[in-house]
């Protein structure tokens, strides 16, 4: 697996187990208090961080396992962290402008929510989720092309 | 699995051809990833011109010998 599918494995994990815990922690407060009254600026600040400092440790990990994987085969270990060719520009320039698209479709269900005048833990609830799924998806068609060609 | 691409290609017969070249020694020569030079002897990626080239000089032979591109499906020129 090349080091860039690994560091894009991480990142789709990370998008999809950091916004799960805050939204599961998030709506469950809500059957104690309502959406104008709920305090979500510091949850979601934590989530946004914790994304952060996932994917950054994940990534060394990433790196500390092909280094030695590739010292057990007995190939640098430089050389297999430190190259990034021509198809993972591609595929990562693929992948992130499918993620851009979905992300965009969920930022017109943001505009909607706000002229609707939707309570600010829904409209940033629905920003977060646009930006995660698009981050998602992004991985996953970059995951895709990886194993079915581009 | 589809092909994504048309351009067929020699690299695995020129590697043997070339003293059982392995796929990670080719990688090294052009200078990317072993997925890579796996992807576009399966058919998987088309490489860019460049790559092509530097393909052919490995084993030193003109860019045809190489890459091919049938006039259509499974015709060869």
């Amino acid at each position: 697996m090349p080091f860039e599918e690994k560091l894009t494995w991480v990142n789709a994990v990370v998008t999809v187990v950091v916004p799960i815990a805050y939204f599961a922690i998030m709506l469950g407060r809500l059957g104690d208090v309502s959406a104008a009254d709920i305090s979500y600026q510091w949850p979601l600040l934590i989530a946004i961080g914790a994304s952060v400092v996932l994917t950054i440790v994940g990534s060394i990990l990433a790196g500390i396992g092909t280094g030695i994987s590739a010292e057990l085969r007995g190939r640098s270990a430089s050389g297999d962290i430190d190259r990034k060719d021509e198809r993972d520009r591609s595929i990562a320039r693929h992948g992130d402008l499918i993620g851009f698209y979905v992300s965009s479709v969920g930022m017109v269900g943001v505009l909607a929510l706000t002229m609707l005048e939707y309570e600010y833990f829904w409209i940033a609830s629905a920003l977060y989720l646009s930006f995660v799924v698009g981050s998602f998806v992004a991985s996953a068609v970059k995951i895709a092309s990886y194993h079915r060609g581009f | 699995m589809g092909k994504p691409t048309r351009v067929i290609n020699r690299i695995r017969a020129l590697r043997f051809a070339a003293g059982e070249m392995t796929q990670a020694d080719l990688a090294d020569r052009v200078g990317v990833t072993r997925q890579t030079i796996i992807a576009i002897e399966q058919g998987r990626y088309s490489p860019s011109l460049e790559m092509a080239f530097q393909i052919a000089r490995v084993f030193g032979v003109p860019l045809d010998d190489v890459f091919q591109y049938p006039d259509s499906e499974g015709m060869t020129p």
